[in-house]
């Protein structure tokens, strides 16, 4: 009897595996327009360990998307969001990638957040003539047609942030980063720019991503006694050198430390009171008071919390929709390349105020902010830099 | 329809476990899967090299092997760094990088002051250079390895315990050398192979038929080495290494040959992976990868070098599967996937066929294996009583 069973299944197994064997036309008349949605990809880690950090930036997608969506959609259709996960993982970034292009045929993705995970995807988004909007703030050099930058390169936050540390905070400077390129990149426009100033270098250090034992460099530290502290250590491992630099006596009332990778929403993870007096440069903070962003904090608190944050990626993912469904009203048309021409100039009442891109280079004008972190985690800001023009490739 | 297939009996599987597994991969796949999917399918395809190789080291050479990413890495970078150095001559936007920085050296090396072409970089501007050391290298490295450690009658856990640390081992370096190797970024945004363009369909099938025949000719490899009076070895090596060394034999050789057998086809799985999927990354090095291969061979069986392959194929598939219609908890659907083989068919899918009509001989008798006799009766203890009393040795 159990074997009678066994054969049927058989039977039928083959039978089905005959059936799909039988080569049939590809169905791939979905496109991106049909049926008044148009299809926009959202790529980033939802699991691994970036996911921390990039989940929240879905979220702001999301908000911003549904948000269009309520207000009618672009040109009439309706976003219809479809989430990949990258899984931290830079293989499968490139997968999903290409299977948003190729199977989803999406007008437009928003994604990444690494530049591993950008120069991943960057060669399957040209080949395929893709658009990705890359919404975090990164080392610069790279200017693919096929790719549209929301968040400042290096020169937007580094330089700006050299030239009002030295004019108030000190000639003497120690710098600190995580051992990959977007540190490395920053540290040599920083060195570079110190030296334009007149000021000294007085040390550096490079640890790789994760690690979370600084008393030695510390020390170099105390030794070299330097005016400034900038310090481009990413991710998980400043909740251990915030930690260590405050055992050690070294705090944000005592002595000048300027984060270029902390935002308000890195500081939840590190804890407030040791962030606490110590300084950040970023495009935009939550405390920005304008109506964009008090509308935006806002939206975000009712749909994800009041107890979330926002912080510059999350704002530039929001962003990066919106400045997506200007340019494709623009253009009157979800093409890529004629929503790129239409990018050109293109500018949007943004949270962080009146951002627009360049003629040419796909990156934002934007404002570099200097601020102090507060006991709560806000941030107090001390400085706006007027719209800086953004240069990819600066001549050092 | 149905009625005109004749029932298939697990007999008919077994023997034509081969031809079957080369018609499914040279003709029902590229028939019923568009580009994307066969591009998809290839790459689960590259993995399978690994599943095989572990088939042989594991399933029957005892084995445990957590470090086959390591050799997977290394022909995986070997091919990156040839198609680095073909696309950074050829590139416009590399040379525009380049003209800007005045150096015409891979872009991460730009990015992180490397002024000079590393000495070891230089060879692999030739393909007549890369494809052996591909084909020659992670072998060599493997064997030399191994043998040292066999030598020294380190096994089991201990050596499962050091091929874990190699993989951490290279993953670390890699990342930490990034000048040189790209570092967590991994080498990627290839153009060319020998000038041939890689981004037509024609060439993406092109490239899957060549997997798929390579992959097939490992397979092949593999069942000659298991059904030749070596392979026999092994299966006493793994139940009875003290006997078969008592008998005159060098188990360390044996074990240290047929590692390295793996470690071969491991590296062209890795080349294969890079020539299609587009890019070399440590996150493919390291433990984390590693254990996934050996999650492969479990799938499949891990006495099936067949199985391997289907095991490569359904792990793949529904990884992509699920992470693409289950995007918020597709880890659990796979976790639980393997869960449920394990605890239902711990030998795998190739378990599947001791519940076929036909069913006599010994469960471990898996499919392509050896003469299934001789793997039936492996599972005891016979056959390497019987090889030391052939061989002379005191019984």
């Amino acid at each position: 009897m159990s074997n009678i069973n066994r054969r049927n299944f058989i039977k039928t197994s083959s039978a089905l595996a005959a059936a799909s064997a039988v080569p049939f036309p590809m169905i791939n008349l979905r496109s991106a327009e049909a049926a008044g949605t148009v299809k926009v990809g959202i790529l980033h880690s939802l699991t691994g360990t970036i996911a921390i950090a990039e989940k929240s930036v879905v979220d702001a997608e999301m908000l911003a998307i549904e948000e269009i969506n309520k207000a009618g959609g672009v040109m009439g259709h309706r976003i219809e969001p479809v989430v990949e996960d990258g899984a931290s993982d830079w293989p499968t970034f490139a997968e999903k990638a290409r299977k948003l292009l190729e199977r989803d045929r999406v007008a437009a993705v928003m994604g990444c957040y690494t530049s591993a995970s950008r120069k991943a995807v960057l060669p399957v988004f040209e080949k395929l003539k893709g658009l990705l909007y890359y919404p975090t703030y990164y080392e610069g050099l790279e200017m693919s047609p096929n790719i549209m930058y929301t968040a400042q390169e290096a020169t937007q936050s580094v330089i700006a942030a050299m030239d009002w540390l030295y004019k108030n905070k000190g000639k003497t400077f120690y710098m600190i980063g995580s051992d990959y390129i977007w540190p490395r990149t920053t540290i040599k426009i920083a060195k570079y720019t110190l030296k334009k100033l007149g000021g000294k270098l007085v040390g550096e250090g490079y640890y790789p991503l994760g690690h979370i034992e600084f008393s030695s460099e510390i020390n170099k530290i105390k030794a070299a006694k330097p005016d400034v502290i900038l310090n481009c250590v990413v991710g998980g491992s400043n909740v251990a050198f915030f930690k260590q630099l405050t055992a050690s006596g070294i705090t944000g009332d005592k002595q000048t430390i300027l984060s270029l990778a902390v935002s308000e929403e890195e500081v939840s993870g590190i804890g407030a009171d040791n962030t606490a007096g110590t300084m950040t440069c970023m495009g935009y903070f939550q405390s920005l008071k304008n109506p964009e962003n008090q509308k935006f904090v806002k939206a975000f608190k009712a749909k994800y919390g009041q107890n979330r944050v926002t912080g510059d990626t999350l704002e530039c993912g929001y962003n990066s929709v919106y400045l997506w469904k200007l340019a494709a009203e623009k253009a009157k048309s979800f093409d890529v390349e004629k929503v790129v021409a239409a990018s050109s100039g293109l500018e949007i009442d943004a949270p962080e105020g009146k951002v627009r891109f360049h003629k040419s280079n796909h990156h934002l004008w934007k404002h570099a902010r200097i601020g102090t972190f507060l006991p709560d985690g806000q941030v107090n800001m001390v400085y706006e830099s007027p719209l800086i023009e953004p240069n990819p490739f600066p001549k050092l | 329809m149905a009625a005109a297939i004749a029932p298939v009996s697990r007999g008919f599987l077994q023997r034509y476990a081969i031809v079957i597994l080369a018609v499914v991969l040279l003709a029902v796949l590229p028939l019923s899967l568009d580009i994307f999917r066969l591009g998809l399918a290839a790459k689960y395809l590259s993995l399978a090299f690994c599943a095989v190789g572990i088939v042989l080291i594991w399933g029957y050479g005892g084995i445990l092997s957590l470090g086959q990413g390591v050799f997977f890495g290394l022909g995986s970078y070997m091919m990156a760094m040839f198609l680095k150095l073909e696309s950074t001559g050829a590139d416009t936007s590399a040379q525009a990088l380049s003209s800007f920085f005045g150096s015409n050296l891979p872009d991460f090396m730009v990015w992180n002051s490397v002024e000079q072409l590393p000495w070891w970089w230089e060879p692999f501007h030739h393909v007549w250079f890369t494809i052996p050391a591909i084909l020659i290298l992670p072998p060599v490295v493997a064997f030399v390895l191994s043998y040292l450690n066999f030598r020294r009658r380190i096994g089991d856990v201990y050596f499962s315990i050091i091929t874990l640390a190699f993989s951490a081992i290279l993953a670390i370096v890699i990342i930490g050398q990034q000048g040189v190797t790209g570092g967590v970024n991994g080498i990627t945004d290839f153009r060319t192979f020998m000038g041939i363009n890689l981004d037509p369909d024609n060439v993406k099938i092109a490239m899957y038929y060549i997997t798929c025949v390579l992959l097939l000719v490992c397979v092949l490899i593999g069942t000659f080495i298991l059904r030749s009076r070596l392979g026999k070895v092994l299966v006493a090596i793994r139940d009875r290494e003290d006997r078969v060394r008592f008998s005159g034999y060098d188990p360390a050789l044996f074990k240290a040959f047929i590692f390295a057998v793996a470690a071969l086809f491991s590296s062209i799985g890795g080349a294969m992976f890079t020539l299609q999927v587009g890019l070399a990354s440590p996150s493919l090095v390291g433990i984390t990868p590693s254990i996934e291969m050996v999650i492969y061979a479990a799938v499949g069986g891990r006495l099936s070098l067949v199985g391997a392959v289907y095991g490569a194929m359904l792990v793949g598939a529904a990884k992509t599967f699920f992470s693409e219609n289950f995007v918020e908890f597709w880890l659990y659907l796979i976790g639980g996937l393997f869960i449920v083989i394990v605890m239902f068919l711990p030998h795998g899918l190739a378990g599947l066929l001791d519940k076929l009509p036909g069913a006599k001989r010994h469960r471990l008798a898996a499919l392509p294996g050896p003469e299934p006799d001789a793997a039936g009766q492996a599972a005891g203890e016979r056959p390497a009583a019987r090889l030391a009393g052939e061989v002379g040795g005191g019984k």
